[in-house]
C-alpha cells in the first residue's frame, strides 16, 4: 500500500515537472523576447551579468551581487542594512509575478549598478537565470 | 576529541554581541512611534530600508523629500507623480507636527521653526539618545548605518524604539 503510494505520487510529480504553466513570469520573458528580438535567452549570459563587475554605475555599486550577495539562494543585504529576499525563484517562488515591479527594479537596480538601463535582452537573460536557480 | 574552536569563538562573540545590543535597547521606557500602515508606503518606502515612522520627522521635511527623490540620498528613487502624491499626502498626514503624536514633539525639540530635516539621525534629540553607542557598534556588519534600526531596536518595526 505504501509502495503504491509512492510509486503514485512520483508519476505525478513526473507529470507535474514536465507541465510548464505559462505564468506572468513566462508573460515577461515573451515580452522581452519580442522587444529584443531575441532568438533565445541564456541563463549563463544571466549569471555573467549578475556576478560581472561594471564601472558605469555608482562606485559603491559595482555588480548586482554588491547587495543581492553571491549566493543566488541566499538572502542579500542592501547598503542600508536592510536584507532582501534571495533572487532564486527556488527560494522566493513570489518573486517576478508582478511584472510593473520587475519591471521598476530592473530600471532602478541596472542604473545604479550598470549606469544605465538594462536591454530587454539582458533583461531577459537575467529573468531565464534566477529562475534556473 | 576534537573540539572545533573557530565556530564556537564565532558563536560566542555573536552572541556577545546581541546581548550587548539588547542590554541597551531594553533598558529604559518604550518610545512608540507607529509604523506606517498604508500598504503602498509600506511597499515604496520600506524595500530599501526600514518604513520610517511619519512622526520621526516635521510635514516640511516629507514634503521636500518627496520633492527630490531622483535624488535620495544619492539614489534615484522616482516614483510615478500619482504614487508619490498618495505617499505624500499620507506622509504629511500622520507627521510629527501634525499633531496627537505623543513621542514626537520630543524628538523634533531643537528642530528650527521652517526648518525641514531629511534625516532623523541627524534630529538634536536622536544624537543626543544615542550618544552612548559607540563607534564599532555602528560599524559592526549587522549594522552598518545609522538608519538601520532594526539591528539593534528590534521591534523598531511594530513601532517600539527604547532607549
Amino acid at each position: 500500500m505504501k509502495n503504491m503510494l509512492v510509486v503514485t505520487s512520483g508519476i505525478v510529480a513526473m507529470i507535474l515537472s514536465t507541465v510548464t504553466l505559462a505564468g506572468p513570469r513566462e508573460d515577461l520573458l515573451a515580452q522581452y523576447a519580442a522587444a529584443a528580438k531575441a532568438t533565445g535567452f541564456s541563463a549563463a549570459r544571466g549569471q555573467t551579468l549578475h556576478t560581472q563587475n561594471f564601472s558605469g554605475g555608482k562606485p559603491d555599486t559595482p555588480s548586482c551581487t554588491t547587495c543581492h550577495g553571491k549566493d543566488t539562494r541566499g538572502a542579500g543585504r542592501a547598503l542600508t542594512g536592510k536584507a532582501i529576499e534571495p533572487v532564486a525563484v527556488s527560494v522566493t517562488p513570489t518573486r517576478y509575478t508582478d511584472p510593473a515591479k520587475v519591471e521598476k527594479w530592473f530600471k532602478r537596480n541596472c542604473t545604479e549598478v550598470l549606469g544605465r538601463e538594462c536591454t530587454p535582452q539582458e533583461k531577459g537573460d537575467w529573468l531565464t537565470f534566477v529562475i534556473g536557480q | 576529541m576534537r573540539i572545533p574552536y573557530r565556530p564556537l569563538a564565532i558563536g560566542l562573540v555573536t552572541l556577545a554581541f546581541s546581548a550587548l545590543v539588547l542590554a541597551r535597547a531594553q533598558a529604559g521606557d518604550r518610545h512608540f512611534f507607529a509604523p506606517v500602515a498604508d500598504s503602498v508606503v509600506k511597499e515604496e518606502c520600506g524595500s530599501c530600508h526600514l518604513a520610517f515612522a511619519p512622526s520621526m520627522l516635521p510635514a516640511r521635511s516629507w514634503q521636500r523629500m518627496m520633492g527630490e527623490l531622483d535624488n535620495h540620498f544619492g539614489d534615484n528613487a522616482s516614483l510615478d507623480p500619482a504614487t508619490a502624491e498618495k505617499i505624500t499626502s499620507y506622509l504629511v498626514a500622520n507627521a510629527g507636527d501634525a499633531g496627537g503624536q505623543r513621542y514626537s514633539s520630543k524628538l523634533l525639540k531643537g528642530v528650527a521653526t521652517g526648518a525641514a530635516p531629511q534625516r532623523i539621525t541627524e534630529l538634536p534629540k536622536w544624537v543626543s539618545e544615542h550618544r552612548k553607542v559607540p563607534d564599532w557598534e555602528w560599524r559592526h556588519k549587522e549594522v552598518r548605518t545609522k538608519a538601520n534600526c532594526v539591528a539593534c531596536h528590534t521591534a523598531a518595526e511594530q513601532g517600539y524604539y527604547e532607549e
